[in-house]
C-alpha cells in the first residue's frame, strides 16, 4: 500500500562561507527519498537562503516508508567545478507512519557533516499521506509503536504484555569494502552512516511484523544495538517486549483493565464459563485456602507440592534440564565447582530457619530436585547463589490447588513461548509476584564473514543458544519467565563475547486469571451494551468499596503484600537451587526470604525499603595474554568465570558494607581487549524491608601467627565495623527490628496498619533493635589468607564516600527519594586512560581501573555541587577498550534535585491512601476496575491483599510519575481478546467520563500553538528540549509520544590539535549529538526526550596522523511534556529569554 | 604493592551536559585570560578543595572542561544573537544574557589605555604594553580590543540611535550599551583621552560626555531620520558653532554677555570675583574651542583643551562643581538674550 511522502524545504541560516572569495555561499538543496531526488533553486550568495520550495512529493510504498530515511544534502553550486556538499541531514520518518505519534516534522535541523560537523540549519516540513485504511495497518507493520522506555509508556495502559521479539540483520560494513579504498572518507562514512540508518529501519519493519503476529500494536523497551564486527561485517539487532497498548485517553469513560490475559487459560479453567463473575471463584477457593493452611509441617512442602503438582510442565523439565545446570559462559569449560569449594563458601549458609512452624503454604509448583544443586557449574552457582534467591511461595498468596492451577496455566502459556523474556525492568502493580534473582549467560565466540546477509543464521543461533542458557537457568531457580532482560556484545578483533542476563520472575498467575475474568466480563457485557454503560462505572466503584470492607472483614489475609511478596522465594526451599540462607519474611512473616536479593529489574514501586539506596559498582581487570583465534577465546572463556565470581563477591562485600539487603538495577558488563578482560559492574543497592538485616563483615585470619597479625586484622574488622554504622547513618537504614512474638503468631494483622507502623520505624532510630539484629544474624566471614585478601578488603573501604548532599543510583527510582524538583541535568561523560606500565599486574592494574572509576564519580559530584541536594539516577558506566593500553569509561546519566524538606510530608502522605487517589484519574482506574471486574475479589484473597495494598502503591505512582498500568501474556487466543477489544472500545466510546487531570483539549495543538505564541520580545527559536535517561521527567506530565529517536553518527577528523584534542574533538561531536537529538525532537513537535541512551559511542584516534572518528549510536523516546502543577506557571515551550530584556527582541518567532 | 602500581594517563576527559554547565568564577578565570593551570591554583587557593571534598585532578578535569565550552561559545559570543539562536548549546536565558555581558564587559584600565584610539590592527599590536602597563593578561586585553573593535565595525555604518543599535546587535545590558555607545563614539571620532593631564579622568566620566555628545551635538539629536546619525558630530552644527566667535571678538558683545552673567551670578556662587575677573579668558577659552571644532584634529583635542582652558583656570581659582554649572547655565542663557543670537534660540 503506498503512501505518499511530502517534503517541502523553507530556508536555512548560519551556513558555512562557502565562497571565499565572496564570503558567501549559493545553496541548493537535495532531496532523496528511496530512488527519486528533488533539488531546489539555487538561492545565491546568501548565508541564510530563503528556498520556499514546493511541497516535493514521493510517491512510495510503505515498506520503504519504514526502511528509507529521508535524506537532505544542501551543497554549494559552483558553476565551474563540482558542486560541494555542505552537509547533510537525515530523517528518520517512522513517527509519521503512527497514527498515534507525530502528524508534522517540521523545524530546523542542523545540517551534519562528518568532517565539519554542525555547519548551520536547514528549515524542513515533512508530511506522509497514507491511505488510511485499517486493513493497511494489519498488513504490514506501519503503525506499530515503539518504545525505548522499558516501562509501560505514561500515557497508554498495557492491554496485554505479549512478550519477546528480537530481530537481527547482517551486512558488509561499507568502511571494509574495497571501494573504501578509493573513496574519501567522507563518502565511507556517510555510506555507513546510511547503511545503518536503513538496517535500523528494516530492523524496526521486522520487528513491528513480529508484533502484530502476535496481535500486538507496540514494543516497550525496544533496545537496538549495532555490532561492528570488523570484516566479517556490521549487525544490527533488537529487542523488545511486545504489547498491546490502549491510550488512555479522557473521552474514554469506563477504561477497561489492561490485564487482559491470555485467554488461553480461560478456556482451561473449570469455571470460566461461569456467567456470573461474583460467584465465579468464591466456591472453590475458600475450602481450597483453609486447606493449604493445614500443610503447616515444612518437611512435606515439597512432598505436597510435588505429588499436587505433578502434571505441572515446568517441574520435571527442570529436572532434566541438562542446560540449566550447565556452564552458562562457555560450554567447553569443566564445571568448576568441585574444585573451588572455598570460593563457594561464602555463600554456603544454613538453611537454619527452615524448621519453624509456619503457615507457609506449600510452594506449588517449582520443585527443583536437589540434584541440580551438584549439576549446576561454577559460575552459575555463582550467579545464582550470589544474586540468590528470589522469592516464596506464591503459593502463599491464595489456597494451594487452585494456586497450582492457576499457576499451571501461567506457565503453560509462558511455555509455548520461545522465550518468556520481558524487557521491561518496571511492571503494573501485581504483575510480578517474584523475582528468584539474577540469570546471566555469556559465551565466547569467534567471528567469521557473513557471506549472506539475507540469512544471518549464524548470529541467530548464537542469541538462540544463549536465551536457551537464560531461560534454563530461570526455570534452575522455580521461575517461568525473566524481566529485566537485556543483551550486550564486547567485541575485540574477532573475537566476540556475547552476554545476556535478566531476573527469574514468576510472573502473577492470579492477575493473569483476572485479565480472564476481565476479558470473560468484557465479553458477557459487551453482549449487553446498556447495561454496561448505565451500570458500569458505579458498579465498580461499589465493588471497590464493597469489596474492601468484606475482604477485611473476613480477614483472609494471607496474601503477600505487595510490598515484599517479590522478595519471596519462588523454590522449594527444601529443594534449592544454590545453598541461600532463608529466613521469613520480615515484612509479613510468613513467606520465606533469601539474606540477598540480586536483581536487574527497577526497585518495584511499591516495594518496602528502609532508608536510601545507593550505587554499587564492583570493578575488576584482568590481564591476558595476547592470542589468536581459537586460543583467545578459549582463554576468554577460562577468564570468565573467575571474573563473574570476583564481581559477585566485590558486589556482596560492598552490599553488606553499607548494611544493605538487595540490588536492583544490576548490570555486569565484561569487556574484551587485546591483553585484557575489564568488568564492571553496578548496581542500586537497596535496604528491603522483607529482607533479613544484614549481618556485618566479620574478617578471620586463618592463620593466627602472631599478635602483630592480629592486631592488623583487628584493626581492618574495626575499620569494617565503622565504616558500616557510618552508611547506617548515612543511608538512614534503621530498620524495625520485629520481636520474636510476632514471628511465630498465625495471626494475620491487617496490612494497612502494619505497613503505617514500618513507615513510622523508617524514620525512628532504634539503635537498640538494630543491634539486637546485629546479634542474632550470621555474620559474613571473610577470609584473609594470602596478601590478595587483605587488598581486596582494603580496596572495599577505598570506596569514597558520596559527598554530602548527593546520592546516586543506576535505576529508575532512588528508593527513599520521592520529592523531585522538575531541576534535572542530563549529561555524558567519557573518559580514556592510557596505562603505561609496561609490566602490568592484576593487582595494579585492578587499583588503577578502580581509581579511575572513583575519580570520575568524584569529578561528576563536583561538577553537579550546584544541584545539591541532588541524586544522580541512572548513573551506568560502560566500559570498553578500545586498543591495547587504553580503558574507555562512558556514562550517561541525570542529576535531579529534590526537596529536602519535603520528605517527612511525601513518607507521611504514603500512608494516607485515599487522598492520592483523588490526585490521579489513570490510577485510580485500576482497582475500581479490577473489583468490578473481578468480585471474586472478596473470596479471593491476593486480589484483596492486592487491592487493599494497590492504594497506598497509587501514592508512590504518582509522586513518582509511574503509570500503573496492568497486563499479561496471551499468545494463542489473541484475536479473541482483540475482537472483545474491538468491542469494549466501541462501548467505551459512548459513555462519558470527564477525567480533570487529562482535560486538555489537542495535546499536540497545545504544543504546537505554546510553541507559536512565545512572547515576541524573545530571540530565540530554538525550542528547550529535555533530556534523560529516565521514563519520567520530574514534576512533568508525558501527553504525548512522538515516537522513538535513534540515531547513528560519524564523525572524524584529520586536524585533530586544531579541534583542541581528543578532548575538543569528543566534546563538540557529543554536545553536536546532543543538539541534533533535540532538533528532531524539537521538529517532532516535542520537548523533551526520556529514556535516552548513549548504545555506542567507539572512539578511535591516531594522534600521530592527527586523525580521530568516532560513532555515536543513541536512543530515546520523543515526548510532549506539560508541567504538572499550573501555579508553575510558564510553560516549559516558551523557552524565550524571560530574563532577557525586551530590548534584545528583534527577530520575529517563526 | 608499590611496584604493581600502575601509572595512568588521562588520554581523554570530557563532560557534556543536555543543559550546558558554566561556573561563572572558572568563565571569569578564562575571560581574564588565564591558562588553565593558573585558573586551577587560582581556585585551589579559594578553598573549593577542602570545600568540596575533592582533588586537583578533579578540578583540573573541571576547568579543562569549561575552558573547552568557553573555546567552543567564544565564536558564538561575538555574534550573541547567533548565541540566541545557536542549536549546538542549550543554555538558559539568563545564562545566556550572563555569558554575553561578563564577555562583553572590560576592564576601566583597559579602556582608559585604548578609548579614543583608533581601533586599528596597530594599536592591537601595542596591547602587550597595555598588557604591561595594566596587569591585565594579553589575551584578556585582545578579548576587550575585539571586542571595542566588532562593536564599532557592526554598528559604525547603521542608522539609528548607537546606544538601541549596540543593544539590539549585542544584547547588552542598559548600561553596557550606552559604555560601548561611548568607546564607539570615541574611537570613532579619536578623541584624544591618554594625555597625562586627561588621566584623572575615569571612563565614567568620558562616558558621561559621550552620553551628552551623543545626544545634542550629532545629527541624530537633531533628525532621527537622518543617515549615520549618532555616532559621527553633527556637521552643520560644528559650522554654526563658528559663529560664536562674535562673542570674544565683540568687544560690545563681549562686555554685554560678562555683565549679563555677572548680574545673574552675583551673590549665588562664591569665586564671583575670580570669576568676574577671569571671564574674558574663560569666554575666549570656551568659544575658541567651540570654534575650532571644524577641524578634526581639534575635535580630536576637544578633552585636553577643554581641561587647558577651562577647567584647569577653574581649579585654579578653586572653583566648586556647583559654581561651574552654575557659570556655564548663566553664560549660555546669558548668550541668548544677546541681540545678535535670537535666531539661535529659534533653530
Amino acid at each position: 500500500m503506498p503512501g505518499k511522502l511530502k517534503v517541502k524545504i523553507c530556508a536555512g541560516r548560519h551556513l558555512p562561507v562557502m565562497d571565499r572569495a565572496s564570503d558567501l555561499t549559493d545553496a541548493f538543496v537535495e532531496v532523496k527519498f528511496s530512488n527519486t531526488t528533488f533539488k531546489t533553486e539555487v538561492y545565491p550568495k546568501s548565508l541564510n537562503p530563503q528556498w520556499n520550495s514546493e511541497w516535493f512529493k514521493f510517491e512510495v510504498d510503505d515498506e520503504d516508508l519504514q526502511d528509507e530515511p529521508l535524506q537532505i544534502t544542501v551543497l554549494d553550486h559552483d558553476t565551474y567545478s563540482a558542486n560541494d556538499a555542505i552537509g547533510k541531514v537525515y530523517i528518520d520518518i517512522d513517527p509519521l507512519l503512527c497514527s498515534e505519534a507525530a502528524t508534522v516534522i517540521c523545524g530546523w535541523f542542523p545540517i551534519y557533516d562528518t568532517i565539519h560537523g554542525i555547519r548551520g540549519e536547514i528549515n524542513v516540513s515533512v508530511k506522509v499521506d497514507l491511505f488510511n485504511d485499517l486493513n493497511r495497518f494489519r498488513q504490514s507493520s506501519c503503525g506499530v509503536k515503539f518504545f525505548c522506555s522499558t516501562s509501560i509508556p505514561k500515557c497508554y495502559k498495557a492491554v496485554v504484555v505479549h512478550g519477546f521479539v528480537e530481530e537481527l540483520v547482517v551486512n558488509e560494513d561499507p568502511e571494509y569494502q574495497w571501494i573504501d579504498r578509493i573513496r574519501t572518507p567522507r563518502a565511507s562514512n556517510e555510506a555507513r552512516q546510511r547503511l545503518i540508518s536503513l538496517m535500523s529501519g528494516e530492523l524496526q519493519r521486522k520487528i513491528g511484523l513480529k508484533v502484530l503476529e502476535m496481535g500486538g500494536n507496540a514494543v516497550v523497551g525496544y533496545l537496538q544495538c549495532f555490532d561492528l564486527e570488523g570484516e566479517s561485517g556490521l549487525v544490527v539487532r533488537a529487542i523488545g517486549t511486545a504489547c498491546t497498548l490502549d491510550k488512555i485517553s479522557n473521552t474514554s469513560a469506563a477504561q477497561l483493565p489492561a490485564c487482559n490475559s491470555p485467554s488461553k487459560e480461560i478456556k482451561e479453567a473449570p469455571f470460566s464459563e461461569d456467567p456470573n463473575p461474583n460467584t465465579y471463584s468464591s466456591g472453590p477457593s475458600t475450602p481450597l485456602k483453609n486447606q493449604t493452611y493445614s500443610f503447616s509441617p515444612s518437611k512435606s512442602y515439597s512432598r505436597q507440592s510435588s505429588s499436587s503438582d505433578t502434571d505441572l510442565s515446568l517441574t520435571p523439565k527442570t529436572a532434566k534440564s541438562p542446560k540449566g545446570p550447565r556452564i552458562s559462559l562457555c560450554p567447553s569449560s569443566p564445571t568448576l565447582s568441585s574444585d573451588f569449594p572455598t570460593l563457594i563458601n561464602p555463600f554456603q549458609l544454613h538453611l537454619g530457619s527452615g524448621t519453624t512452624h509456619s503457615l507457609t503454604p506449600p510452594h506449588s509448583g517449582h520443585a527443583s530436585p536437589l540434584v541440580l544443586r551438584k549439576s549446576v557449574s561454577f559460575s552459575e552457582d555463582l550467579l545464582l547463589a550470589a544474586s540468590g534467591m528470589g522469592s516464596g511461595g506464591s503459593a502463599g498468596k491464595d489456597g494451594g490447588h487452585l494456586k497450582t492451577l492457576l499457576r499451571q496455566q501461567t506457565q503453560s502459556a509462558l511455555e509455548q513461548r520461545e522465550f518468556p523474556f520481558f524487557t521491561l525492568t518496571s511492571f503494573p502493580l501485581g504483575f510480578l509476584i517474584h523475582a528468584g534473582g539474577v540469570v546471566s549467560a555469556r559465551s565466547v565466540k569467534l567471528l567469521d564473514r557473513i557471506h549472506n546477509p539475507d540469512e544471518p543464521e549464524t548470529r541467530d543461533a548464537w542469541w538462540e543458544e544463549i536465551r536457551q542458557e537464560i531461560k534454563s537457568h530461570a526455570k534452575a531457580l522455580g521461575c517461568h519467565a525473566v524481566v529485566g532482560y537485556s543483551e550486550s556484545t564486547s567485541i575485540c578483533e574477532e573475537v566476540c563475547i556475547l552476554s545476556a542476563s535478566g531476573t527469574a520472575a514468576v510472573l502473577n498467575p492470579k492477575f493473569l486469571q483476572d485479565g480472564c475474568l476481565d476479558c470473560y466480563s468484557e465479553n458477557r457485557l459487551s453482549r449487553q451494551p446498556t447495561f454496561f454503560s448505565t451500570g458500569s462505572e458505579k458498579g465498580e466503584f461499589d465493588f471497590f468499596l464493597q469489596s474492601k470492607d468484606s475482604s477485611s472483614m473476613l480477614g483472609l489475609e494471607d496474601t503477600s503484600p505487595p510490598s515484599c511478596g517479590f522478595c519471596h522465594i519462588p523454590y522449594d526451599e527444601l529443594n534449592m537451587p544454590f545453598p541461600a540462607h532463608l529466613t521469613y519474611c520480615c515484612n509479613c512473616r510468613r513467606q520465606k526470604v533469601p539474606d540477598v536479593l540480586f536483581t536487574t529489574i527497577d526497585l518495584p514501586v511499591e516495594a518496602a525499603v528502609t532508608g536510601r539506596g545507593c550505587l554499587i559498582q564492583a570493578r575488576l581487570c584482568r590481564l591476558k595474554k595476547k592470542a589468536q583465534g581459537e586460543a583467545n577465546a578459549t582463554a576468554i572463556s577460562n577468564l570468565l568465570p573467575f571474573m563473574e565470581y570476583e564481581l559477585h563477591t566485590q558486589l556482596m562485600n560492598k552490599l553488606k558494607l553499607r548494611g544493605m539487603n538487595a540490588l536492583f538495577g544490576l548490570r555486569i558488563q565484561i569487556s574484551v581487549g587485546e591483553n585484557m578482560l575489564v568488568g564492571l559492574a553496578s548496581a542500586t543497592g537497596v535496604y528491603l524491608t522483607a529482607l533479613p538485616a544484614p549481618g556485618g563483615i566479620q574478617i578471620a585470619g586463618k592463620t593466627p601467627s602472631d599478635i602483630a597479625y592480629e592486631q592488623h586484622i583487628s584493626n581492618i574488622q574495626k575499620k569494617i565495623n565503622d565504616t558500616v554504622s557510618r552508611n547506617k547513618e548515612l543511608y538512614e537504614i534503621h530498620p524495625l527490628e520485629i520481636s520474636e512474638e510476632v514471628i511465630g503468631s498465625p495471626i494475620p494483622e491487617p496490612r494497612q496498619r502494619s505497613r503505617l507502623l514500618r513507615s513510622h520505624s523508617e524514620s525512628s532510630d532504634e539503635v537498640s533493635e538494630l543491634d539486637l539484629s546485629h546479634g542474632k544474624k550470621d555474620a559474613f566471614v571473610l577470609e584473609i589468607d594470602d596478601a590478595d585478601a587483605v587488598e581486596d578488603i582494603l580496596s572495599l573501604l577505598t570506596d569514597a564516600p558520596l559527598p554530602t548532599g548527593f546520592y546516586s543510583c543506576n535505576t529508575e527510582n532512588m528508593p527513599g527519594i520521592h520529592n523531585w524538583t522538575s531541576s534535572i541535568q542530563m549529561f555524558t561523560t567519557v573518559r580514556v586512560f592510557r596505562l603505561n606500565n609496561v609490566n602490568l599486574t592484576n593487582q595494579g592494574l585492578n587499583k588503577s581501573f578502580n581509581d579511575l572509576c572513583e575519580n570520575l564519580l568524584k569529578s561528576l559530584y563536583f561538577k553537579l555541587r550546584s544541584m545539591i541536594p541532588c541524586c544522580l539516577c541512572h548513573l551506568n558506566f560502560t566500559v570498553a577498550v578500545p586498543e591495547d593500553e587504553l580503558i574507555q569509561v562512558a556514562a550517561t546519566a541525570v542529576a535531579m534535585t529534590f526537596d529536602k524538606d519535603q520528605a517527612q510530608e511525601i513518607l507521611k502522605s504514603n500512608t494516607a491512601p485515599m487522598k492520592a487517589i483523588s490526585e490521579n484519574e489513570e490510577q485510580l482506574q485500576f482497582p475500581m476496575e479490577l473489583s468490578s471486574d473481578s468480585p471474586s475479589v472478596q473470596t479471593f484473597p491476593p486480589s484483596k491483599g492486592f487491592l487493599e495494598n494497590a492504594s497506598p502503591q497509587t501514592i508512590q505512582g504518582t509522586s513518582r510519575a509511574t503509570s500503573v498500568d496492568y497486563s499479561s501474556f496471551a499468545d494463542r487466543c489473541n484475536s479473541w481478546i482483540e475482537l472483545i477489544k474491538l468491542k469494549a472500545q466501541t462501548i467505551r466510546r459512548g459513555s462519558i467520563k470527564t477525567t480533570p487531570s487529562l482535560d486538555k483539549a489537542s495535546p499536540l495543538a497545545e504544543g504546537h500553538l505554546r510553541l507559536r505564541s512565545t512572547p515576541s520580545c524573545t530571540d530565540s527559536t530554538v525550542t528547550v528540549v529535555k533530556m534523560t535517561p529516565l521514563s519520567f521527567i520530574p514534576g512533568a506530565k508525558i501527553i504525548k509520544y512522538l515516537g522513538i529517536i535513534n540515531m547513528f553518527f560519524i564523525r572524524e577528523t584529520t586536524s585533530l590539535r586544531e579541534e583542541g584534542g581528543v578532548s575538543g574533538f569528543l566534546h563538540t561531536f557529543i554536545a553536536e549529538v546532543f543538539a541534533m537529538v533535540r532538533a528532531h525532537v524539537a521538529a517532532l513537535g516535542g520537548n523533551a526526550v526520556i529514556s535516552y541512551i548513549m548504545k555506542e559511542c567507539v572512539f578511535m584516534e591516531n594522534s600521530n596522523k592527527n586523525q580521530a572518528q568516532c560513532l555515536i549510536n543513541v536512543s530515546g523516546d520523543a515526548v510532549i511534556l506539560i508541567r504538572e502543577s499550573e501555579q508553575e506557571g510558564v510553560p516549559i515551550q516558551t523557552h524565550g529569554s524571560t530574563s532577557q530584556t525586551p530590548q534584545s527582541g528583534g527577530a520575529p518567532v517563526s | 604493592m608499590d611496584s604493581n602500581e600502575v601509572k595512568m594517563s588521562v588520554e581523554l576527559d570530557v563532560f557534556v551536559g543536555n543543559t550546558t554547565i558554566m561556573d561563572e568564577e572558572v568563565y571569569q578565570l578564562w575571560l581574564d585570560g588565564y591558562t588553565v593551570s593558573d585558573a586551577v591554583s587560582i581556585r585551589m587557593k579559594s578553598g573549593i578543595l577542602e570545600q568540596f571534598g575533592t582533588t586537583e585532578d578533579v578540578l583540573e578535569s573541571d576547568t579543562m572542561d569549561h575552558y573547552r565550552t568557553f573555546q567552543m561559545t567564544e565564536r558564538l559570543l561575538h555574534h550573541p544573537s547567533k548565541l540566541v539562536n545557536q542549536v549546538l548549546f542549550q543554555i538558559p536565558p539568563h545564562r545566556q544574557a550572563m555569558l554575553i555581558e561578563r564577555y562583553y564587559a572590560f576592564d576601566e584600565a583597559f579602556v582608559r589605555e585604548v578609548l579614543g584610539k583608533k581601533l586599528s590592527k596597530g594599536t592591537k599590536k601595542d596591547l602587550d604594553d597595555v598588557s604591561a602597563k595594566t596587569g591585565i593578561t594579553l589575551k584578556s586585553c585582545r578579548r576587550q580590543f575585539d571586542n571595542f573593535k566588532r562593536v564599532f565595525k557592526v554598528v559604525e555604518e547603521m542608522k539609528g540611535p548607537l546606544v538601541e543599535n549596540v543593544q539590539c546587535n549585542f544584547l547588552l545590558s542598559d548600561k553596557l550599551a550606552r559604555d560601548y555607545a561611548a568607546i564607539v563614539f570615541f574611537a570613532n571620532s579619536r578623541f584624544e583621552t591618554g594625555k597625562k593631564k586627561l588621566q584623572y579622568l575615569t571612563f565614567e566620566d568620558f562616558a558621561f560626555c559621550a552620553c551628552q555628545l551623543i545626544q545634542n551635538w550629532t545629527v541624530g539629536a537633531v533628525d532621527n531620520m537622518v543617515e549615520d546619525m549618532d555616532v559621527d558630530l553633527d556637521k552643520e552644527f560644528l559650522q554654526d558653532l563658528k559663529d560664536l566667535k562674535i562673542l570674544i571678538t565683540d568687544k560690545d558683545m563681549l562686555d554685554q554677555h560678562k555683565s549679563l552673567v555677572c548680574t545673574g551670578l552675583r551673590g549665588k556662587i562664591q569665586v564671583f570675583n575670580e570669576m568676574e575677573g577671569n571671564f574674558k579668558n574663560l569666554s575666549r577659552g570656551l568659544i575658541n574651542i567651540a570654534a575650532k571644532l571644524t577641524n578634526t584634529k581639534d575635535v580630536r583635542d576637544f578633552f585636553i583643551d577643554l581641561v587647558e582652558k577651562v577647567i584647569e583656570p577653574c581649579k585654579a581659582d578653586r572653583w566648586l562643581i556647583s559654581d561651574v554649572r552654575a557659570f556655564l547655565t548663566q553664560y549660555t542663557n546669558s548668550a541668548r538674550a544677546l541681540d545678535g543670537f535670537k535666531y539661535v534660540q529659534s533653530s
